[in-house]
């Protein structure tokens, strides 16, 4: 792929460009899954392909092809300066920050290689948790499946870059549905989307311990037939870590992307309320609410962590929450001067080589807190919500609604009944300024959330998101069914 | 493009050799180009070749999947003998039907010339002439110009050979103005369908419109839907219109078959023929796609039905499966509502006060069975007062039973194809709907 990578970068160099830089991918999945009782989705794929990008008098044109015969690869090349001369039409001038060459080769940990575990062991380990979930009558529908990705990619540019880095990414987890007279009630373990997912091998199954908490789940998923719904009011909110990470995603990931506040996603994903004003201004938080976008492996085995991003820029940890202020961006080699900065921070990612590399979240986190869980918990009345069911926000990220899975009325730091249907709503910085209490560092987990989408043509991607349980004073909660 | 029957030659040599006689292939390739603007300036133009063989062997009451995208003979057999040793490790199901024997399946002609020779230029052209009628209106603009066309080959090894041939064009436009929005969209399998200029003038002139936002509060209000509101909005429910999810119990409609369910003036079908429609004329396992009533004058009637469901059921299969093996069976992908006689104009001119919506954002679900989604409104947003467009208004956030909405249709315009985000392209009309529910307001 190396040599196919380099004959690309030639063709298109020796045509004269700015800059121009190839990606060069093989990757190999298999996903298994299984329904009451039976193997449902069980697939395995490869796939090898070369996308070329070039800017060419400011303006920039990409192809990728999957023929990778050196007359394919002279196709895309050409296509590629094709399509960037047709950019003159409506010119954008574009100027990269100066980026260092770098030659590297980074493979991803992964104790166990998923790709060695056979599929019927992975059947098995499945159709145990199916067992037990559907040991409960009630159950209507159990659902239980695992993920694994491994992706090697050339990335070769005009500055003099060759790196080559593997990543593996692994997840699991399962579901129980019970219907009951008109009523759907489900419930997910480790997380909804699937589970959990991270930069690992099969250890990450075994560290989930799927089977354990199968019998608390349907159990749950029955017991919520039977619970109240949730009240409507301004209440005290614990977040558990799962939905805390999608909430950081929502509401600060998204907005912090550059390429979004400078409007390159006005038609589709949107733009964002962070405003280039906002920088180093606005109280995003409470003075307890530290986030950082972190790419690098110290960071912890995300869904967003590697060694450089697609464009050959090395992982970086950017502040973006400092003490409650709002500190910095997500940016590009394209974008980064536009807030000052000197060079990218490091947040270009493809869904794979037949896709443009565009900013997104590696790892945006919210840093432990201080308090213990019990002092998360310590309010006179509050509600603790777990496990995503919905979530929606507005096209400059700033009003939200997310929904649960299942909740809990909290009188003393005590759980007290059972709550179905929970919900809550509320502004970006207002809900973040709320914050008044986050868990340590032994409750913080390290969340994949796979199923991020952007881009036209779309692309889905994972991302990371840590966080530790957290509790946010007087939030609207139950608008969903309000009304 | 390969040729796929030489390619599936080889798929079934391959198999034969390793001593396996059932095997399936799916094989798509597709040329797609998609140039993208911001800020008046073309920023992101891209183009992808990418072909995909599936192979799916049946070996004693197993079956698996496995895929590439090489086709070099080497490959083919690598991908065989992978799908061959998966199917061998899996649990036997044993309610696993055997493959499809061949059924007479009509072609669709959904393949232009003048699209699939669709150029870089070409589409800057259009886009730059898009951006001079939004700069016109003092105004910046962002969209994306998209052509392409798609190859899709269904094999078995029981005589199925199914081929289907589409292009596709797809012109979205937002114009945006200091504190408001406008957007409009279109697509067609044939581009000379899709008029960029046109699409443009009506994204500026909403933004233009809807300068200066008033706020109101949040509440029920009678709201005129726009076509691709209603589109984002009704295609939430698709999935549910299945036979396996009523198995599942994931279904709102357990328990309300034949029951009537929404206003006498809702009717919906699936018609993978109709000429609004996109799409192959037969489903992942080469059933031919039946045209299928799902709701007549409110009362839900059909759902689709693979194979395994029809089997179950002691019924005959719609046409409507998803590649196997899967979870979740079946879906209508082919959505036409009947629609009605009430131009969008009369609609609004009959509107004491109420709320002309252009556009959703980020439906997601709320309640399963109760069917109450949520999401916001986006780029065009109209308070309509004494029967004309008074102004534009801050964005809602709404909280809706798809139920209850149907249910409280009040007018409807005819049915036209329509494109939004978040869901897949359906025939469907404008409505005026009473007590929609909004539940919030932001601040833009």
């Amino acid at each position: 792929m190396k040599d196919l990578a380099l004959r690309a970068l030639d063709t298109v160099a020796r045509r004269g460009v700015q800059y121009a830089d190839v990606r060069a991918i093989e990757s190999r999945e298999r996903e298994v899954a299984t329904k009451n009782g039976k193997p449902a989705h069980v697939s395995t794929s490869e796939s090898a392909g070369i996308g070329i990008r070039a800017l060419v008098n400011g303006c920039w044109g990409f192809a990728a092809t999957d023929d990778l015969t050196p007359a394919g690869i002279d196709s895309a090349a050409a296509l590629a300066l094709e399509i960037a001369a047709s950019g003159s039409r409506a010119p954008s001038r574009i100027e990269l920050a100066p980026e260092e060459a770098y030659r590297a080769e980074w493979v991803s940990p992964a104790a166990i290689d998923p790709f060695s575990i056979p599929i019927d062991r992975n059947l098995a380990t499945l159709l145990a948790v199916d067992r037990e979930l559907r040991r409960n009558p009630a159950i209507s529908l159990a659902e239980a499946s695992m993920h694994f990705d491994r992706r090697r990619q050339i990335f070769v540019s005009t500055l003099g870059s060759v790196i080559d880095q593997t990543r593996t990414t692994s997840g699991a987890g399962y579901s129980a549905l019970c219907y009951r007279e008109g009523e759907i009630q489900k419930r997910s373990y480790p997380n909804s989307f699937g589970g959990q997912y991270q930069l690992k091998g099969y250890e990450l199954v075994d560290e989930l311990r799927l089977l354990e908490h199968a019998p608390r789940i349907a159990e749950e998923a029955v017991a919520l037939h039977s619970a109240d719904q949730c009240p409507e009011g301004e209440f005290d909110l614990i977040l558990d870590s799962s939905q805390l990470g999608l909430q950081i995603h929502e509401s600060i990931g998204h907005p912090i992307e550059l390429d979004r506040v400078l409007g390159s996603e006005a038609n589709y994903a949107g733009m964002s309320f962070l405003t280039l004003d906002q920088l180093n201004h606005l109280r995003y938080g409470s003075p307890m609410v530290n986030v950082v976008c972190d790419a690098r492996f110290e960071h912890g085995p995300g869904l967003g962590t590697f060694a450089f991003d697609d464009e050959g820029v090395p992982a970086q940890s950017v502040p973006i929450v400092s003490g409650g202020l709002f500190t910095g961006y997500m940016t590009s080699r394209e974008t980064a001067r536009a807030v000052g900065g000197a060079r990218s921070n490091g947040c270009m990612r493809a869904e794979g080589w037949s896709r443009l590399p565009l900013i997104r979240m590696t790892n945006v986190s919210l840093l432990p807190g201080a308090q213990s869980l019990e002092d998360v918990f310590d309010t006179p009345r509050g509600i603790y919500m777990e496990t995503n069911r919905s979530w929606s926000i507005d096209d400059k990220r700033y009003n939200f609604q997310f929904g649960c899975e299942i909740a809990w009325e909290i009188r003393a730091g005590n759980r007290v009944r059972m709550l179905k249907n929970p919900s809550y709503s509320g502004i970006s910085t207002e809900f973040w300024n709320a914050c008044e209490a986050i868990a340590g560092r032994e409750h913080w987990t390290l969340w994949g959330v796979p199923n991020c989408g952007k881009g036209q043509p779309e692309q889905v991607m994972g991302t990371g998101h840590g966080a530790s349980p957290a509790r946010f004073r007087k939030i609207k909660v139950g608008g969903a069914y309000a009304g | 493009m390969p040729d796929n029957a030489a390619l599936f030659e080889q798929i079934v040599d391959a198999a034969r050799a390793r001593g396996v006689s059932e095997i399936e292939a799916i094989i798509a390739g597709e040329e797609q180009a998609l140039t993208r603007f911001a800020n008046n300036v073309i920023h992101q133009n891209v183009a992808e070749r990418t072909i995909h063989i599936s192979v799916r062997p049946l070996i004693e009451g197993r079956t698996a999947r496995a895929s590439t995208n090489r086709t070099d003979p080497a490959s083919i057999r690598a991908v065989v003998e992978e799908a061959i040793a998966v199917t061998r490790l899996t649990e036997p199901d044993p309610e696993l039907l055997p493959l499809t024997v061949p059924a007479a399946v009509a072609p669709v002609d959904r393949h232009f010339e003048a699209t699939a020779r669709s150029t870089p230029d070409g589409r800057a052209r259009a886009v730059a002439e898009a951006i001079d009628v939004v700069r016109g209106h003092g105004q910046t603009a962002a969209g994306i110009y998209s052509t392409g066309e798609s190859a899709l080959s269904l094999f078995n090894s029981r005589g199925v050979a199914l081929d289907h041939r589409e292009t596709m064009a797809r012109f979205s436009i937002t114009a945006m103005d200091r504190d408001s929005s406008g957007w409009a969209k279109a697509s067609a399998c044939d581009a000379r369908a899709i008029a960029p200029r046109e699409l443009a003038l009506r994204a500026a002139e909403k933004a233009a419109r809807s300068r200066a936002p008033r706020e109101i509060a949040p509440g029920r209000y009678t709201v005129i839907l726009e076509p691709a509101a209603v589109l984002d909005l009704a295609g939430q429910m698709a999935m549910d219109f299945s036979a396996t999810a009523l198995r599942d119990g994931r279904s709102f409609l357990n328990d309300r078959l034949g029951t009537k369910l929404f206003g006498d003036n809702i009717s919906v079908y699936d018609d993978a023929r109709h000429n609004g429609q996109s799409g192959a004329p037969f489903d992942a396992e080469g059933v031919p796609r039946r045209r299928l009533t799902l709701v007549e004058r409110g009362v839900v009637r059909e759902v689709a039905c693979c194979r395994h469901a029809a089997a179950l059921d002691s019924v005959e299969p719609t046409g409507h499966g998803f590649p196997l093996p899967n979870e979740t069976g079946e879906a209508p992908m082919n959505i036409v509502f009947s629609g009605g006689e009430t131009p969008l104009e009369d609609m609004i001119a009959t509107t004491a006060r109420g709320i002309l919506v252009t556009r959703l954002w980020y439906i997601r679900e709320v309640d399963p069975y109760e069917k109450i989604f949520t999401g916001m409104t986006r780029d065009g947003t109209f308070l309509i007062e004494d029967g004309r467009v008074a102004c534009g208004l801050l964005n809602f956030r709404f909280n809706q039973s798809l139920i209850e909405m149907l249910s409280g249709v009040e007018e409807l315009s005819p049915a036209v194809r329509a494109s939004g985000e978040e869901t897949f392209d359906m025939v469907v009309p404008a409505m005026k709907v009473r007590d929609f529910n909004f539940t919030e307001v932001t601040r833009f």
